[in-house]
């Protein structure tokens, strides 16, 4: 990164320009959110009117907000658990074994990824429905999960090919059986890799809201919470407070994921994330 | 079950798809032996080393490990450990780590097998890098450090794959020594993969010759060089000239030969290995032929040449003879005895007579 943005001598002019219109263009309207939760006004447009922390406060004592935040955390946590062991077995199949027929097994787990949210939300309600189900954070989590395995996987994927697999081999060969191979070779190894995919299974569940409005029974998730409150402009500056707080923590959230990650990077097991 | 068959590769044959790795190969490795499979790339080399592992089964024929036939133990439970290419030392272990590794089960005390991973360390001449990563290790300390965590389990046979191609000359040739001095010291069986064939003869016991799937040579050193079997032998071991010639007459162990562009030639053969009026093919290696400067009188085997292109190496040199009816040179490697700036005074095309011995021949069956 820091490579690619050095370049020197005439070119530095238009590619520099280039550059900072396309980082205001990503960051600019994210950096509104927590300057607007500062601002004493329930219209979300300039001129500032003065410094408040009063939306927070209402955010905090908002008991539906807070409750569709805990929904949230609650479905993402067990989303990126159950995604990342399925991911990762699914990885370790299709990257150690010889299995017959890989090609289209890997194509049937990754269809998700392109099939439209909304086809997907319709075709689980209704299966949600006619299986007597019923609806609930249970079908939220089902679906969010259907469509973070496949993310889990190759994720898992590229961190099983990063490592040489005779490590595996030599562990086997010096006299552990596969599965205790795996707990004291693969897992270790592949660790970076379940942390990326753990975080990653976990923001698509935090903030997927298509199929997480179809499956919703009384209890919803955050997003579909705020969808819900986009009715109410008293509401919203409060909606503001709460996205500068996840604002804030997915950064560190991230940050440490990348630190975790170019740690686990060693010379000789190259990086696949 | 003796000693002499204490590892026995019965007819085995393994296919990957359509491709025959390894085809019908029957081949008994002596205890206690150091025995090397030598072949260019994908002559099956590792995949026969990886059925003795356990990492492949074979597709027909079994093997057998002092006497246990072994299609059905997994690798973790056969008495075999193995030095991979690349030494597969554990990045997230250290040295100490990884040298104790295979001994979790083994129902030893934790001071038990610190002491012996000391032992270890000692053998390896590694004490005091017990807490190093392998990133933190030469390519010579990895591969001690691999063949330490097999050998603390005792194997029956340790199998080596290629364990020296990727070390530099030098320290190459220093660990072929310290390599065969240990095999010595713990005398275990050793099985190993090679596509250098000096390091085979410098170090094995016996080797077999593999190419495409089949051993087509299984000898001693010196017999594999001085007496190969075949045209594929005989040009992979070493360097050799060819010649095309048929059998005039045979009388008690000597050939007369008709070597086309060698004229009548003389070889000693054993009996009944070539008959009279059969194609054979003369093999001479380039060490044993003599250049001469004047035409000698009184030699059965000889021939006129010119000097073509040489190559100086040091120690020797190397001389490519032209000589009539022949397209390609005559390769002819002498020692540089005395220092000399020109071998042959007049150079290139200067006429030189060729001579060797009737032992010198080797007679080969024909392509």
């Amino acid at each position: 990164m820091s490579t690619s943005l050095s370049i020197q001598g005439p070119r530095f002019g238009a590619l520099g320009v280039y550059a900072l219109l396309y980082l205001a263009f990503i960051y600019i309207p994210v950096l509104f959110l927590p300057l607007f939760s500062f601002n004493d006004s329930i219209y979300i447009a300039f001129p500032l009117k003065g410094f408040t922390f009063e939306w927070y406060e209402q955010m905090a004592a908002s008991n539906g907000l807070i409750a569709a935040l805990m929904n949230s955390l609650k479905v993402g946590s067990a989303v990126a658990v159950g995604a990342t062991i399925l991911g990762t077995f699914a990885a370790k199949a299709v990257t150690r074994y010889k299995i017959p027929g890989r090609g289209p097994v890997i194509t049937f787990i990754m269809i998700p990824l392109v099939i439209p949210g909304i086809i997907m939300g319709i075709a689980l309600l209704v299966i949600a429905n006619m299986s007597g189900l019923g609806l609930s954070l249970y079908t939220i989590g089902l679906g969010h999960l259907l469509v973070s395995t496949p993310f889990a996987m190759l994720i898992m994927v590229s961190r099983l090919e990063g490592f040489d697999k005779n490590l595996e081999e030599a562990s086997q060969d010096l006299g552990e059986s596969a599965w205790s191979t795996f707990w004291r070779v693969t897992f270790p190894l592949a660790l970076p890799g379940i942390i990326a995919s753990l975080l990653l299974s976990f923001t698509i569940s935090f903030d997927e809201f298509i199929l997480a409005f179809f499956l919703a029974g009384t209890d919803t998730t955050l997003p579909v919470y705020i969808w819900g409150q986009m009715r109410f402009p008293a509401k919203l500056p409060a909606v503001l407070a709460l996205g500068a707080c996840i604002l804030i923590a997915s950064f560190f959230v991230v940050s440490f994921a990348e630190w975790f990650r170019r740690r686990g990077t060693s010379p000789q097991t190259s990086s696949g994330i | 079950m003796s000693d002499n068959d204490f590892i026995w590769i019965d007819a085995v044959t393994k296919d990957f798809g359509e491709v025959r790795a390894v085809d019908n190969i029957d081949m008994k490795i002596k205890r206690g032996e150091f025995f090397s499979l030598l072949g260019p790339s994908g002559c099956g080399k590792t995949t026969l080393l990886r059925i003795l592992a356990g990492f492949e089964s074979p597709t027909v024929g079994e093997v057998y490990i002092d006497g246990q036939p072994m299609s059905a133990v997994p690798p973790h439970q056969r008495p075999v450990n193995m030095v991979f290419q690349n030494y597969a030392i554990f990045p997230h272990l250290d040295v100490r780590q990884n040298i104790g590794y295979g001994l979790r089960k083994s129902g030893l005390t934790k001071e038990e097998i610190h002491a012996k991973v000391d032992e270890m360390l000692e053998m390896i001449k590694l004490v005091g890098y017990g807490s190093r990563r392998s990133t933190e290790l030469s390519g010579g300390e990895r591969q001690r450090v691999a063949l330490a965590r097999a050998l603390i389990k005792r194997p029956k046979v340790l199998l080596l794959d290629e364990p020296l191609g990727a070390l530099d000359k030098k320290l190459r040739e220093q660990m072929q020594l310290e390599l065969r001095a240990l095999q010595r010291e713990v005398g275990i069986t050793f099985v190993f993969v090679t596509h250098d064939q000096e390091e085979a003869l410098t170090m094995s016991d016996r080797i077999a010759v593999m190419s495409r799937g089949q051993a087509l040579q299984v000898e001693e050193p010196t017999e594999l060089y001085e007496a190969p079997n075949c045209r594929f032998v005989a040009d992979f071991i070493g360097s050799m000239n060819f010649f095309d010639g048929k059998v005039i007459s045979l009388d008690n162990g000597l050939a007369t030969i008709d070597a086309g562009p060698l004229g009548r030639i003389s070889a000693s053969c054993p009996a009944g290995h070539v008959t009279q009026g059969a194609d054979v093919l003369v093999a001479i290696r380039p060490e044993k032929l003599s250049i001469l400067t004047e035409m000698p009188d009184d030699q059965a085997n000889m021939v006129a040449g010119q000097i073509g292109p040489s190559a100086y190496l040091g120690d020797r040199s190397h001389f490519y003879i032209k000589i009539d009816g022949r397209d390609e040179p005559v390769a002819v490697a002498s020692q540089n005895m005395e220092r000399i700036s020109d071998r042959f005074s007049g150079g290139t095309d200067r006429q030189v007579w060729l001579t060797w011995s009737q032992e010198a021949v080797v007679l080969l069956p024909p392509e």
